[in-house]
């Protein structure tokens, strides 16, 4: 059995979706990729089904809010794991967040249902095709989308609050 | 599906009704929580009974959500250790060492063979006391409350040994980024000793209780199964996966704080039911014990931290004595030490499988981006399926074989 390594998995990527992936870094030995948010499912398809790579296992999903990266701001990250070839793969997709839309990728894996409406309920990502796109944490008649970088949680330095009831 | 009437329609409290139900259908509504006595955490589970036979199930979660990733997007990292205490609250040391590990793993230290040593050995314990919880409310679940009432008292010496090394029973906030914070005094070593001397008799007693206990096993044998390829589908990590024949453990996958030292087996069940996950927890308990066993048999000499002085905080005397000590403790306590950049994945083998804490770090004084992979809130997506056409009796089981723990489902 072929051994797969960082290297051999990027070898093969890039000749399978090598348009679709923007940038490829390898932190803490992890293969990170920025790819095109539209191949998402194709490309974990393809990784899902591949006879030698096998990543059957979707390890997490979570979002990530960047407000300076014009069109780039909202970011969803996919972990992905072989569990025979005992190789982690990040994927990173990039969507602008006038039109966060990126397609769900419960067909493949069920563990995805949950994780896809964290993200929404957090970041406001919407995943088409999900099944049953809902706030999964927060409260339904939340107008707002909690983990994004606009919210800023309450600056302990502040002074306007009275020390009398704050005990500060 | 018939409108409702006007009456039905003004309760203050209206039934939950799903797409295309018919409300003067045979089938039952019941809500199974958010406060029930059988789901051992806030969570509410809307079931629909034809009879006592489960047709089908709609979850709600949310209640303890406490907004974590959020909260820890301002704290310095030492305070976000007290937050990983509140995850799964029943093995709070695991989730401190993994996101100390985390850490240590985003600024690059080498952390001493003894400490790593040290570490196990919590985290062991801590394993010992999770799955003691688990499958002793399991008992206690199908009408056995005897075998609860001998292991937990087994649970408190536990966390007896626990107090002895860090002061704090349950949410431990134990260790620090960098190694532990004091070495094992030797009141700990005694009831080390003490525990492993003297707990496999009465866990032997405990498993004699209900392993061949003719009721247990018409209860749990075949009640919420699943599939090896359906649990990893769902993303099961730790008990609940291996429970399905799937030999998959982070502590033997990717070793950390040195776990390929040690002689242990990986236990497997077969059918994924809820004897099988009974039974998993039980001889991994067994295994933990050994590993305890051979880390204090090999508890290598040495410090019990690493030499990094921008996190670890210096011993007081040195604080109140020598400038540099001052100078340190000052910087690490108001989060003024600098963390480098970079972008981390680290898991470590919790009490209910992976769990796994995404760092992305800009160089700040907290993290930009944290995310724990909590693994109740990814298996218990399955709950519905796994009671699916089973008896609501054995939904109250499997519930309880799941070991969901609200803290962790929620974060």
């Amino acid at each position: 059995m072929e051994l797969v390594t960082n290297e051999y998995l990027l070898e093969r990527l890039n000749s399978q979706f090598g348009d679709a992936i923007i940038s490829a870094e390898l932190p803490y030995n992890l293969l990170t990729l920025v790819i095109d948010p539209s191949r998402i499912l194709d490309m974990l398809k393809w990784l899902h089904t591949d006879e030698i790579l096998k990543f059957r296992f979707l390890t997490d999903i979570c979002g990530s809010h960047f407000p300076d990266l014009k069109d780039n701001e909202l970011c969803v990250i996919y972990h992905v794991q072989s569990m025979e070839n005992n190789v982690r793969l990040r994927l990173k997709a990039f969507l602008p967040i006038s039109k966060p839309e990126i397609s769900s990728v419960e067909s493949l894996y069920s563990s995805a249902n949950w994780m896809e409406r964290e993200t929404y309920d957090f970041y406001g990502v919407i995943f088409t095709g999900h099944p049953n796109l809902k706030r999964i944490l927060n409260v339904d008649e939340m107008d707002y989308f909690p983990l994004r970088k606009e919210y800023p949680l309450e600056d302990g330095t502040r002074t306007d609050k009275e020390d009398q009831y704050f005990g500060r | 599906m018939s409108e409702l009437s006007i009456q039905e329609k003004e309760l203050k409290n209206p039934p939950v009704l799903r797409n295309g139900e018919d409300y003067h259908s045979d089938y039952m509504t019941l809500n199974l929580g958010p406060s029930h006595p059988a789901t051992h955490g806030v969570f509410q589970n809307v079931l629909t009974l034809d009879g006592e036979i489960i047709v089908d199930s709609d979850q709600t979660i949310g209640y303890i959500h406490r907004a974590f990733e959020k909260i820890a997007e301002r704290r310095p990292y030492y305070q976000i250790t007290p937050l990983t205490d509140r995850l799964n609250y029943c093995s709070s040391p695991i989730n401190n060492m993994g996101w100390h590990m985390t850490v240590e793993k985003l600024i690059g230290v080498d952390i001493p063979k003894r400490a790593q040593y040290m570490r196990v050995i919590i985290m062991e314990l801590a394993r010992i006391a999770d799955h003691l919880v688990c499958n002793s409310v399991i008992g206690v679940d199908t009408g056995a409350l005897t075998g609860f009432t001998y292991v937990f008292q087994w649970r408190e010496k536990i966390y007896d040994i626990f107090e002895q090394i860090c002061g704090a029973r349950l949410t431990t906030n134990i260790g620090r980024i960098g190694g532990l914070e004091r070495d094992f005094n030797p009141e700990v070593y005694r009831l080390l000793k003490a525990f492993l001397a003297d707990f496999p008799a009465k866990f032997t007693e405990f498993r004699n209780l209900l392993e061949r206990n003719r009721i247990f096993y018409d209860r749990t044998v075949g009640a919420g199964p699943i599939s090896g390829e359906r649990a990893l589908n769902y993303g099961f990590t730790g008990p609940n996966l291996r429970a399905t024949g799937v030999d998959y453990d982070v502590r033997v996958a990717n070793p950390y704080s040195s776990y390929q030292d040690f002689d242990f087996s990986i236990p497997v069940g077969e059918k994924g039911d809820t004897y099988d996950r009974f039974m998993v927890r039980q001889e991994e308990i067994v295994e933990s014990l050994k590993i305890i066993q051979q880390a204090m048999d090999n508890m290598p000499e040495g410090k019990y931290f690493a030499d990094v002085p921008e996190f670890f905080l210096p011993p007081k005397e040195d604080v109140y004595t020598k400038m540099e000590a001052l100078i340190w403790h000052f910087k690490i306590i108001m989060g003024e030490t600098d963390v480098p950049k970079g972008e981390i994945y680290h898991a470590v083998e919790g009490g209910n499988g992976e769990l796994g804490f995404y760092l992305l770090s800009d160089g700040g004084r907290a993290p930009y981006k944290l995310h724990f992979r909590r693994p109740c809130f990814i298996f218990y997506q399955a709950y519905p399926e796994m009671i699916r056409g089973g008896m609501l009796s054995d939904a109250v089981v499997t519930l309880s074989s799941l070991n969901v723990i609200a803290g962790e489902l929620d974060a």
